[in-house]
């Protein structure tokens, strides 16, 4: 009973100390790109993106789908990682579940 | 007022709750589940842009207005990256509960802190 | 795992190749639409997923069995190397775009990002078809 009283205390504590973080005093709504640090008026990667990912030329990728071209051709190393993380998933279950068959 | 942000912080603290109170595995993963789902609204809400588009170039949204009036793609790839992990790491917890169940006939964690064979 | 009632076998049976069709769409025109692989290769092991709960895991091992899921995903990962490899011959870097780009907007277009879409979609769905054989039929032989 002690520990549910505690639990809920801190739960609630955490979680309006979050909402006070992300209000409207310390976080502004639809930040991007005007970012309010310094003078980083017009420096955003991701406009460079929107801009250049549609020329099917030099220096764009010549898609339509922006997000796809970032996930593929601008960034295609770090997908390539995370399909070796997919393969180590399926073989560790496999690799469990072979060892449960065998067992018996 | 930006509904999203809080909406994403009430899923963390749901999320964190669930994970501390409930006694079933299986039930901690869901709270474990519903925390990411948080943080993955987080992530996504905070590239928006007033009154902004999707960034997909078609007929009716040619390349000009895409650039000028388009909303943040690079969280968006972060966070496709970010759903693929989630499923690995919950495949691997749940092969795990099952191998807990097998072993030891319960799911419940104050019976299995005490590690009787 | 027992099959289902004759309403969920029918559905199922009758379901089963839009499902498919609707997969295979997505990971196609990933660069046009949004999708792409991953949301593809997910829709697609749900129609694998439909004909496990309707008809048992015996039915569905004998129409996919967990050797062709796990060779099936080798190729996936086959073709995701190999695209990357055809930019270092190419005289580039490794995966770079430099086969031809077409015209925007077009379903031939953004060369290299449709084969490493298909080659993920196959990944996917066979990894993920590997993880729910395992976990669904681990424990059954000491029922019997």
């Amino acid at each position: 009973m002690m520990r549910r009283v505690l639990a809920i205390s801190l739960v609630c504590a955490i979680g309006a100390l979050l909402v006070f973080t992300v209000s409207n005093y310390l976080l502004p709504f639809g930040t991007f790109p005007q970012r309010k640090f310094e003078n980083f008026e017009n420096q955003s990667v991701a406009q460079v993106y929107l801009e250049n990912a549609p020329i099917a030329g030099a220096g764009g990728a010549g898609s339509a789908n922006v997000v796809t071209s970032i996930v593929w051709d601008y960034r295609g190393y770090d997908t390539l990682g995370e399909a070796t993380i997919l393969f180590t998933a399926v073989c560790g279950v496999a690799m469990l579940f072979r060892a449960a068959k065998e067992e018996d | 007022m930006n509904v999203d942000y809080i909406v994403a912080m009430l899923m963390i603290s749901f999320g964190l709750y669930c994970l501390l109170i409930k006694r079933n595995l299986i039930k901690m993963v869901i709270g474990l589940e519903i925390l990411t789902f948080g943080i993955h609204l987080f992530l996504i809400s905070m590239g928006y842009r007033e009154g902004g588009i999707a960034p997909i170039v078609t007929g009716t949204n040619p390349a000009s207005v895409v650039a000028t009036m388009g909303v943040d793609p690079l969280p968006q790839a972060l966070v496709l990256t970010s759903i693929v992990i989630d499923v690995c790491v919950t495949a691997m917890l749940l092969s795990l509960a099952i191998y807990a169940y097998k072993h030891y006939k319960t799911l419940d964690t104050s019976e299995l802190r005490r590690l009787k064979d | 795992m027992a099959g289902m009632t004759l309403i969920v076998k029918t559905a199922s049976r009758l379901l089963f190749p839009f499902v498919l069709l609707f997969g295979i769409y997505i990971v196609l025109h990933g660069h046009l639409t949004p999708g792409g692989g991953f949301p593809g290769g997910v829709v697609i092991v749900a129609a694998i997923v439909m004909l496990l709960l309707g008809y048992g895991a015996e039915a569905a091992k004998a129409k996919f069995s967990p050797l062709q899921a796990s060779v099936s995903e080798n190729i996936g990962s086959l073709i995701l190397v190999a695209t990357g490899l055809l930019g270092l011959f190419l005289g580039f870097n490794f995966m770079k775009n430099a086969i031809p780009l077409g015209t925007t907007g077009n379903l031939y277009s953004s060369g290299i990002i449709i084969p490493l879409n298909i080659g993920i979609g196959i990944k996917v769905a066979a990894g993920l078809a590997v993880i729910l054989y395992a976990m669904l039929t681990a424990f059954e032989e000491e029922k019997k």
